[in-house]
């Protein structure tokens, strides 16, 4: 069982080095990553902006609920929204979320062309099939933290109307509080994970599909076993590059 | 023409190929046949270089190929054309960029010139007005044609087939076999077929290797086959009913 595992992290960093091995032309190239920044980036805005907006009204509405001490300035609900969306909800909730709506996207696309012999076609033909499938998708997901800055922004404002339009709090005590202790560099760390979040469901959803057998049945299989361990990469992740970071 | 000298390969203890010797020869339609499991796609994966021998080697036209270099393994690979069981034709692409993939990847061709040999293969293999249709549009024998299409496109010298008329019927199966025929005699090219597919072999057959169990076990041709005293190949041609009256036909004369 052990080597099993062992043997797929192997196999799965010398995915990502033949990627990068013979690329596909340039042309070509350009097509299939615009192509991908469209399925994978553009598509998946307003699932972000739905949940960002209503989780971010959750949250502001939770923390006015839980404060209760009258000594307690109401200026603290916008500071706990905007460390609450900015440091774990926007790149790593959304994240998770995108593990399965792009993960099982990629893993579903790249297996159902294993299994109809597609990436066979691709490599007789002398093409690189890992570069010509997984690089535009790496690419693509370069695209991952403006994103996260979307979900950032827009939870932000879920807050701010939950709060304000819910009696919560006047819109000046929310903006002070937003305001209140601001550290540039927890912007910095959430860019910076969110970016590692992007290679991970880039790379390991594509190693899911590419390296898949058997027949239609096992796609959806290696989609499931796919956002599993995507979302445990993710989340062991945010707590190395937190304890990295922060700590 | 390909040659292959002792060609053994194994996934972990089974043993698929255990010293496989066969020569192809250009210009003819080469058959491999046997029964499920007796090794056919794994050969053929071998010849194509998606999988790699265990030992043995297998030469392109006099070199054999693991000697060559990374710049004469991919000039090789270009010079090749598979036509896959199930077409293995790119969903996402409509027929007419289907076939023009391999130059848009391959090649310094204009669009224009591009257009121009899609066109003239889509017309050799007598598909028109499906150009802007995409694979799921089109039927199976149709799919198959712009397989094989997509593999003669570059003008490959070796056209590999893995069982090119499987899922179709009996009249477009005969179609596709005489057009992969035609092909290999127009252009002069080394075609191998993987099949199972009795009409096939005695349309087409100018060239049959039988293997059984990993290994070569009888080598002729299309007229050879019903004179064979191979109790094993005999087994394996003759089960069904309508070629053993064929073959008692042949025999007699008739």
């Amino acid at each position: 069982m052990l080597s099993k595992y062992i043997k797929s992290i192997g196999q799965y960093f010398i995915m990502i080095y033949d990627t990068f091995k013979r690329m596909t032309k340039a042309s070509e190239l350009r097509r299939l990553i615009l192509q991908e920044i469209d399925d994978l980036i553009i598509s998946s805005l307003g699932i972000v902006i739905f949940i960002s907006f209503f989780i971010g009204a959750v949250i502001a509405i939770q923390t006015a609920l839980n404060f209760s001490n009258p000594f307690v300035p109401r200026s603290l609900i916008g500071f706990a929204a905007r460390q609450s969306i900015i440091l774990e909800f926007a790149p790593t909730f959304v994240s998770i979320i995108m593990a399965g709506k792009v993960g099982s996207y990629i893993t579903s696309s790249i297996g159902t062309m294993r299994v109809s012999e597609q990436i066979d076609a691709l490599e007789v033909m002398g093409i690189n099939s890992l570069n010509y499938l997984v690089f535009p998708k790496i690419v693509a997901m370069c695209l991952f933290p403006f994103v996260i800055a979307i979900s950032m922004f827009i939870g932000i404002i879920g807050a701010y109307v939950a709060s304000v339009y819910g009696g919560y709090l006047n819109a000046d005590q929310f903006i002070t509080g937003l305001q209140e202790d601001f550290v540039p560099f927890q912007i910095f760390y959430a860019f910076l994970k969110s970016f590692i979040f992007a290679l991970i469901l880039a790379t390991v959803p594509s190693f899911h599909g590419y390296y898949m057998k058997g027949g239609s049945l096992e796609v959806g299989h290696a989609a499931t076993t796919s956002f599993v361990w995507t979302s445990v990469i993710i989340i062991f992740m945010n707590y190395f590059i937190t304890q990295l970071l922060l700590s | 023409m390909i040659k292959v000298t002792d060609l053994h390969k194994s996934f972990d203890d089974l043993d698929v190929l255990t010293g496989v010797n066969a020569e192809f020869e250009k210009g003819k339609t080469n058959l491999i046949i046997g029964q499920s499991g007796s090794g056919k796609t794994v050969f053929l994966k071998c010849l194509l270089g998606l999988l790699v021998p265990d030992s043995g080697s297998i030469e392109y036209n006099g070199k054999a190929y693991r000697h060559f270099s990374k710049d004469e393994k991919r000039e090789i690979s270009k010079q090749m054309g598979m036509v896959f069981q199930g077409g293995a034709l790119f969903d996402s692409m409509t027929v007419e960029e289907n076939v023009m993939f391999p130059l848009k990847m391959l090649t310094t061709m204009s669009k224009q010139e591009m257009k121009d040999r899609v066109e003239e293969v889509l017309d050799r293999v007598n598909l028109r007005e499906t150009n802007h249709k995409l694979p799921s549009e089109i039927s199976g024998g149709m799919q198959k044609r712009v397989s094989i299409a997509r593999a003669i496109v570059n003008k490959p010298n070796f056209l590999f087939c893995d069982e090119p008329n499987s899922g179709l019927d009996p009249r477009t199966a005969s179609v596709i076999d005489n057009l992969i025929q035609e092909i290999t005699h127009e252009n002069d090219i080394t075609t191998v077929i993987n099949t199972h597919d009795m009409n096939s072999v005695f349309e087409i057959g100018e060239k049959i290797i039988y293997l059984e169990n990993g290994v070569k076990a009888w080598e002729g041709n299309k007229d050879n086959i019903y004179k064979t005293e191979n109790k094993k190949l005999i087994d394996f041609v003759y089960a069904s009913n309508l070629f053993q009256k064929v073959r008692v036909a042949q025999r007699e004369g008739l």
